[in-house]
């Protein structure tokens, strides 16, 4: 009965997302904002309302235009729950993302265009809630292209800027590079039949264990060049820290939060349900791929000043976890272990419903703090925990949870990345062992290093003294704003709370995937969580009331016990009066030691220019300069030789435009003579 | 044993490792004074100390915020909590159903981002410094304490506290497995690392350019700085319970019956005692490392871990049936070579750290 809701629901979210498309022609920009924001709140709600009812009952949706592109199979959209997971993620982040972007958006006004930007808006959530329901190789790519090119349009928002024109050149490569690669392992996938038959979902579903295993394994590789492009995965994932902090805030959001999730789910789609697992290779390289972006990502948004680059290699560690837990499923599978299979899973799932929660937060008070201080140079902020209160609360909660500490989301999703692979330490060959083994270490280290590396971001950039005028000027930002953002970083303590029911919503998404049946409900439902072989137990909800009742104990035993009366002073500056907010650390000096210690792989340009009063004498300086900076090596080694063969290719066709009308006439008379001498002679 | 009896005694342990942790620092001092030819300060020292503190005002800095004042309450709660999870002296507790070892790191490293915030929010260059130094301490040290745990759990099938003690008990020569001896040896410089001893970081310099932890909890004074101090206080005591009860759980009570109890505590205090004595020796013999050795330490607790994980894995095997290799991961990256017995002398920090 519930299933006649689905319809309906679902062409009430395709007419919210149109409706925020529709500020295309909206006479002001007043008028632009309001659509936007209303009908990305229609368009979420309607969604995931639909993806609950999916999720939770055995109601599932199909639609299908066949008349539409006949000649490929037509339009057909059938939503499972695999796909309703990650529509309930789109749609939830687009509720909140939505209403922040009701004044947000303001702020372009003037400086580009918001009616071209509200389409896009609009066109990008829409395209993305279809890629999911997408049941045809067809749909699924024109979708997956329609959301390439409105995220580039959006990233290219300020057009006149350098910086943002190359970001979306970038983006638009690599994105097309993947697209290419996607629609080579659909033709593999796909060509036990025509294109209008074979290429649906559930053709390729019964076609892919016939296929031979070369076959198999070039449609792997070939998906996870695809995906791992739009996820960000090393060493593809170039596009995003240029990319990221190049599109407006609420946009870097859903991009980080959910965009790239999408190459987590074409993966799982292709990968586990189409092809239904592979040989323990597969695992193997996403393990290590995942373990490469995890530290990698991590490593360099160590180092970023830049605040939303920082976030942007962020989201390139926390891929990397959730490839690591992908991976381990994967090899679990291939090794007939499909209770540590699904557990791996679901980590890795939960990890990405937790991270869209805090990586949304975070780009959000992000882009608050942009509004406040028009920069995004941490080097610049400071101070901003009395001026923007809300923003600063809004970024703490989100930092603490993506730094894994309790009793926030990120930890639960993190302890279960751990819990995930120590089964198949105890129980598997010895090679496989030592392989996950150092993957426990590159967890843990990338949990370290992203601890690291928020006490940084949230430390240099909201606490101490503002280090520029725009900091110590900054304001708090409208009410949308506020309320989108909180919205946001409220869901995190919530998800944590929600674990369980959570989890078993996953396990109920994944269960029937990849030809297993997995029936059995695989976590208590409790409020202990107890991962399936027993290795260990843990309970959110009561780390966090034991840690809220031993704080609240410490409090009033502190108030009756201590003396209260404080001195406000001046801070500890070894006797020199007035600190000046040179006397800080920095944002790049916070990160100096750990900078050191990976210096092989930084391997960072640095350059001191000490000035002295006179050129006699070196003892009396008057200035020193010092300058880094850090090129990263995949760009050196593998996309700077890249980029010149491509430009020396192009630099050769161009012969060819010599701008001459003579010319071009020769090629048409050339190509006519050709064509003629092909039909006569075939 | 999720029953009222047991949430009480698990209480009562955490509000006992409260008491005794400024008593196991004034011991450790008091040992190395000896050590020195000192007389020393008497053992209650501490606790005169945190009296004393308590009953002062605060000065807080005019730039820092409610960061600043939150901060010392956090590091305090979370060891609290941290606090309740070892096993004192009855094993296993309600709690150990609740957060297992993974999650007592991560409850820990809750205080140190809390505290690490604290010292950069007052503004102040030896606070940025601290805080810097203390999260790369930190993020170096989490692999070798995963493998640690790891290698744990691979002998007792659970990474559970409760679980892991009992199975040692119920299985006396686990201990002195070769997995077990090598995460304990990993797990002890990590804990040095951790706690701020020497030789990573020495808890009794307030030299501006060595201090770690102390220059990040600076501008701390009165009723704050004693809630900081007592907790890095307690997370000794944790980290040294958790050495003597994970380890040689000899002695541990299963039951409630009030001989295991007294046999229970008195085999504790003794494993603590020991533990303080060997504390204060190794911090009395090796001189402090430059902040930049600090890494090859870590490396070499890391490579331990891998060792040990190696060793349990190998063993494991072995006795499920036909041994298959074990991992040849042991022998890549960095062999321990690192660490030279002498280690090296302090530098007098003359030269500016931050700049080349």
């Amino acid at each position: 009965m519930i299933a006649a809701f689905l319809g309906p629901l679902f062409w009430m979210m395709v007419a919210g997302y149109s409706i925020t498309a529709a500020g295309l022609i909206m006479p002001t920009p007043r008028f632009v904002r309001a659509v936007t924001s209303v009908g990305t709140v229609v368009g979420g709600v309607a969604g995931l309302a639909l993806a609950c009812i999916v999720l939770w009952t055995d109601a599932s949706l199909t639609l299908a235009a066949p008349a539409i592109l006949a000649v490929a199979g037509g339009w057909a959209f059938h939503l499972d729950r695999l796909g309703a997971l990650f529509l309930a993620l789109i749609s939830g982040v687009a509720i909140p993302v939505g209403i922040y972007a009701a004044s947000y958006t303001a702020s372009y006004e003037g400086r580009s265009s918001t009616r071209w930007m509200a389409f896009n808006f609009g066109a990008f959530l829409l395209s993305m809630s279809l890629v999911t329901a997408a049941a045809n190789a067809v749909t699924f790519l024109l979708c997956w292209e329609l959301m390439a090119l409105s995220s580039f349009f959006l990233v290219v928002t300020e057009h006149d800027r350098e910086e943002s024109v190359r970001a979306g050149v970038w983006y638009l490569a690599m994105t097309h590079a993947g697209l290419l690669a996607l629609l080579a392992a659909f033709f593999l996938l796909g060509a036990g039949g025509s294109i209008a038959t074979g290429w649906s979902f559930a053709a390729m579903r019964g076609a892919a264990p016939l296929l031979p295993s070369s076959t198999r394994n070039a449609i792997f590789l070939l998906t996870l060049l695809g995906f791992g492009s739009k996820a960000g995965m090393v060493p593809f994932h170039v596009w995003l820290p240029r990319a990221h902090p190049a599109a407006p805030s609420h946009v870097s959001a859903l991009m980080s939060a959910v965009m790239v999730k999408l190459g987590i789910y074409g993966l799982l789609r292709v990968g586990l349900d189409l092809l239904g697992g592979g040989p323990s290779w597969w695992g193997t390289l996403i393990i290590v791929l995942g373990a490469a972006s995890a530290l990698t990502g991590v490593l360099y948004a160590l180092v970023s000043d830049d605040l939303k680059r920082l976030l942007a290699y962020s989201t390139v560690e926390n891929i990397g976890l959730v490839l690591l837990g992908v991976g381990a499923g994967f090899l679990f599978l291939s090794l007939s272990q499909p209770e540590a299979a699904m557990l791996a899973m679901a980590a890795a799932l939960l990890h990405v419903i937790n991270h869209a929660a805090f990586k949304g937060t975070l780009f959000l008070s992000a882009g608050s703090i942009v509004h406040a201080t028009g920069t995004r140079d941490m080097n610049l902020l400071g101070g901003l925990v009395t001026r923007t209160p809300w923003t600063v609360a809004a970024f703490l909660v989100g930092a603490m949870s993506i730094a894994a500490l309790p009793p926030l989301n990120g930890f639960v999703s993190e302890w279960l990345l751990f819990q995930s692979f120590l089964p198949g330490v105890a129980s598997s060959r010895a090679a496989i062992a030592g392989l996950l083994t150092l993957g426990v270490g590159a967890l843990a280290l990338t949990g370290g290093l992203a601890a690291a590396t928020f006490v940084k971001a949230f430390g240099i950039s909201c606490l101490a003294i503002p280090r520029s005028n725009e900091a110590a000027h900054a304001h708090e930002s409208p009410l949308s704003m506020r309320v989108g953002m909180l919205a946001m970083a409220a869901s995190c303590p919530l998800l944590a709370l929600a674990t369980i029911p959570t989890l078993s919503t996953i396990t109920g998404a994944l269960a029937g995937l990849g030809g297993l049946a997995w029936t059995a409900p695989q976590f208590h439902v409790g409020v202990t969580l107890r991962t399936p072989n027993g290795m260990a137990t843990m309970s959110p909800v009561v780390v966090a009331v034991a840690l809220a009742a031993a704080l609240a104990c410490t409090w009033i035993v502190m108030r009756l016990v201590a003396r209260r009366t404080v001195r406000i002073g001046d801070t500890w500056g070894c006797g020199r009066i007035g600190q000046t907010p040179r006397m800080e650390y920095t944002s790049t000096a916070f990160a100096e030691p750990l900078r050191r210690v990976f210096d092989q792989l930084y391997r960072p340009n640095e350059d001191m220019a000490v000035g002295v009063v006179h050129p006699e004498s070196p003892y009396y300086i008057q200035s020193v300069t010092y300058k880094t900076t850090i090129h990263p090596w995949f760009q050196r080694v593998l996309y700077d030789p890249l980029v010149r063969g491509i430009e020396r290719m192009a630099a050769w066709t161009r012969r060819l435009q010599s701008g001459s009308v003579n010319a071009y006439l020769g090629y048409i008379v050339f190509v006519l003579v050709v064509l003629l001498v092909w039909v006569i002679g075939f | 044993m999720f029953n009222a009896t047991g949430v009480v005694i698990e209480i009562a342990q955490a509000l006992l490792g409260l008491a005794v942790a400024p008593l196991l620092v004034g011991l450790i001092g008091w040992v190395k004074a000896r050590l020195q030819n000192r007389r020393g300060a008497p053992i209650w020292q501490p606790y005169a100390e945190l009296r004393k503190l308590l009953g002062k005002e605060m000065v807080v800095s005019s730039n820092a915020s409610w960061i600043f004042r939150t901060a010392p309450y956090v590091v305090f709660g979370s060891t609290v909590v941290v606090s309740l999870l070892v096993p004192v002296l009855i094993t296993p507790l309600p709690f150990n159903q609740v957060a297992d070892l993974f999650a007592l790191v991560y409850l820990l490293l809750l205080g140190t981002f809390a505290l690490a915030l604290g010292g950069l929010d007052p503004g102040s260059a030896f606070g940025g410094m601290g805080s810097s130094r203390e999260m790369t301490i930190a993020a170096l040290s989490e692999p070798a304490i995963a493998l640690a745990i790891l290698s744990l759990a691979l002998g007792a099938g659970s990474t559970n506290l409760g679980e892991m003690a009992a199975r040692t008990i119920a299985n006396p020569t686990v201990a002195l497995s070769p997995g077990h001896i090598l995460a304990f040896a990993a797990l002890f410089i990590v804990m040095l690392a951790e706690t701020g001893r020497l030789p990573v970081d020495n808890p009794a310099t307030h030299l501006e350019l060595t201090m770690i932890h102390e220059a990040m909890i600076l501008e701390y004074s009165g009723p704050h700085l004693a809630l900081v101090e007592w907790a890095s206080w307690l997370k000794l005591t944790v980290f040294l319970t958790l050495a003597a009860n994970l380890f040689v759980p000899w002695g541990l009570a299963t039951s409630l019956s009030p001989a295991a109890l007294a046999i229970a505590f008195v085999t504790t205090v003794a494993k603590l005692v020991v533990l303080a004595v060997l504390l204060a020796i190794v911090e009395t013999r090796v001189a402090k490392l430059r902040l930049f050795r600090v890494p090859e330490l870590l490396a070499v607790s890391f490579v331990l871990g891998l060792l040990a994980v190696t060793s349990s894995f190998s063993l494991s095997a072995s006795s499920r049936h036909s041994g298959p290799e074990s991992p040849s991961t042991t022998g890549a990256g960095g062999a321990p070579s690192a660490l030279s017995p002498e280690g090296e002398y302090q530098q007098p920090a003359r030269r500016l750290e931050g700049l080349r």
